[in-house]
């Protein structure tokens, strides 16, 4: 292992202070309108949508918890394009970006979760249950905090690197198996709440406690996984390279003090 | 310079494997001795009764299964790295995939055997017939999966801080669709379902095998460049 030299760290940093700023205008800017169109999604989840018959008020953690999967699956993905994108350039750029995807995901899977437990609550009267589909959303979860481990488990930069990408890839089939589960797993409780629009109308869907939701209530669904999965990782995904290469700066910094 | 073939490279570590293996009989004897313990430890802590038995056995079967063959994975790669075998593969002219698939077949080998040997010892001691050529086939499909993944892994955490304890960390959240379509597929035939209610598992399995086989053979050599 030893023969592995930690490899030089290129300058990255050398962009115009132009540049720089103008790019932290747009970081900023941009982290406004997320805000605002987070916002303005919550502003229609809890007022604007009509209340759910059956199930009524607790209905409407729906548009946090669906919108939070997607985002995190899109953190997930980002993840995985990071990491192949590092093993094919070599570039640490992208591990940066794979790490920020993948840190974002796992926020957002976790909020996914604890939102699907305060919905259970009421409607299940349980926090929590082993069925198929909860089972494997904490596996997914657990997978990326194994992931965060298997990082801090490695001094080597390059190796760490390496192996993170690796690993998040591989990963990402346990976020694939989370998303096909309510449809192999016949068993499971969790309702199907985004399916195709031919599934719905036909005879019977095959999930149980599937239900058929409303125009408005799919429309509101939409605008908030939009808004959650557009919006959201972008903005948190760059907040987080840019702290990554402020901590790589830091580090070289520190290196450089203590050369001298 | 010439390269070594792909499947002579394979066969000469895979047969290096093996031959070590019987020489010390060391992978094998743990391994097996792991399982009784744990197939006893199961029959404990669940206190079975005969049809609590019957449900449960194909999770305890495959629970047993990943854990003996984590146990053979981490000191399979370990060995590799204490006696320095891995570097002298890593000089000579061969494909660094031919390294894994070699690998990878020795362990998918000890952990048949181990796995082979559950299955008559699982009938006996929970006195559920669970000794069927259905059953081994799944059995070989499961390991097969799970020797893919875990070579892969098993070669990354060999080369970290925590060795042992982060194998099972890293690999069991990814075998886990492995596991899910072998316990439905066992369960179906222990049961003695008809076989089309359980006959989509074993192709779901091979669906998986073959794409974790394809990842990881694509992977490894990103694993041990060096």
């Amino acid at each position: 292992m030893s023969a592995v030299k930690e490899m030089p760290v290129q300058q990255t940093s050398e962009r115009s202070e132009g540049d720089s700023m103008l790019r932290t205008r747009l970081l900023q800017g941009l982290t406004v309108i997320t805000m605002l169109a987070v916002l303005f999604g919550a502003y229609v989840a809890l007022f604007v949508v009509g209340t759910d018959a059956t199930q009524g008020e607790v209905q409407r953690i729906f548009y946090f918890h669906v919108s939070a999967f997607a985002a995190a699956f899109i953190g997930f993905s980002v993840g995985v394009v990071g990491g192949a994108l590092y093993l094919w350039k070599r570039h640490e750029k992208w591990d940066a970006l794979a790490l920020a995807g993948i840190e974002v995901g796992f926020t957002l899977s976790l909020i996914n979760l604890i939102t699907g437990m305060i919905w259970a609550r009421p409607i299940w009267n349980t926090w929590w249950t082993w069925d198929p589909r909860l089972t494997s959303a904490a596996i997914m979860c657990l997978t990326y905090a194994a992931y965060l481990m298997l990082r801090n488990g490695i001094e080597n930069r390059e190796l760490r690197r390496r192996f993170a990408s690796i690993y998040g890839i591989l990963a990402m089939s346990t976020v694939i198996f989370t998303l096909i589960i309510i449809r192999i797993r016949p068993d499971t409780i969790h309702p199907v709440v985004i399916e195709p629009q031919i599934a719905t109308q036909g005879a019977a869907t095959d999930a149980e406690g599937s239900f058929t939701m409303s125009v408005t209530i799919s429309q509101t669904l939409g605008i908030n996984s939009f808004i959650w999965s557009v919006f959201l990782p972008l903005t948190l995904i760059w907040w987080r390279v840019r702290l990554q290469n402020a901590a790589e700066h830091v580090e070289q910094l520190k290196a450089k003090l203590l050369e001298q | 310079m010439n390269k070594t073939p792909f499947w002579r490279t394979t066969w000469a570590i895979m047969s290096k494997d093996l031959r070590a293996e019987l020489r010390s009989r060391e992978l094998v004897g743990a391994m097996l001795l792991f399982t009784l313990l744990a197939i006893m430890i199961f029959s404990f802590a669940l206190e079975l009764d005969r049809l609590t038995r019957e449900e449960v056995v194909s999770g305890v079967l495959w629970v047993t299964v990943v854990f003996a063959s984590i146990l053979g994975l981490n000191r399979s790669m370990a060995m590799e790295r204490e006696q320095g075998n891995m570097d002298a593969m890593l000089l000579a002219p061969i494909d660094r995939s031919a390294i894994f698939a070699g690998k990878m077949a020795g362990n998918f080998i000890f952990t048949l055997v181990v796995g082979v040997l559950l299955l008559p010892l699982t009938t006996v001691l929970y006195n559920v017939p669970v000794a069927r050529p259905m059953l081994a086939l799944v059995l070989l499909l499961g390991i097969w999966g799970f020797s893919t993944v875990g070579t892969l892994l098993a070669a990354m955490t060999v080369q970290t801080r925590a060795r042992e304890t982060l194998l099972p960390i890293v690999m069991l959240p990814v075998v886990l669709p492995l596991l899910l379509a072998a316990v439905r597929a066992s369960n179906g035939i222990i049961a003695d379902a008809p076989s089309e209610q359980w006959q989509a598992w074993p192709q779901v399995l091979l669906v998986i095998d073959v794409i974790y086989l394809v990842m990881c053979l694509l992977m490894f050599p990103f694993v041990v460049e060096e």
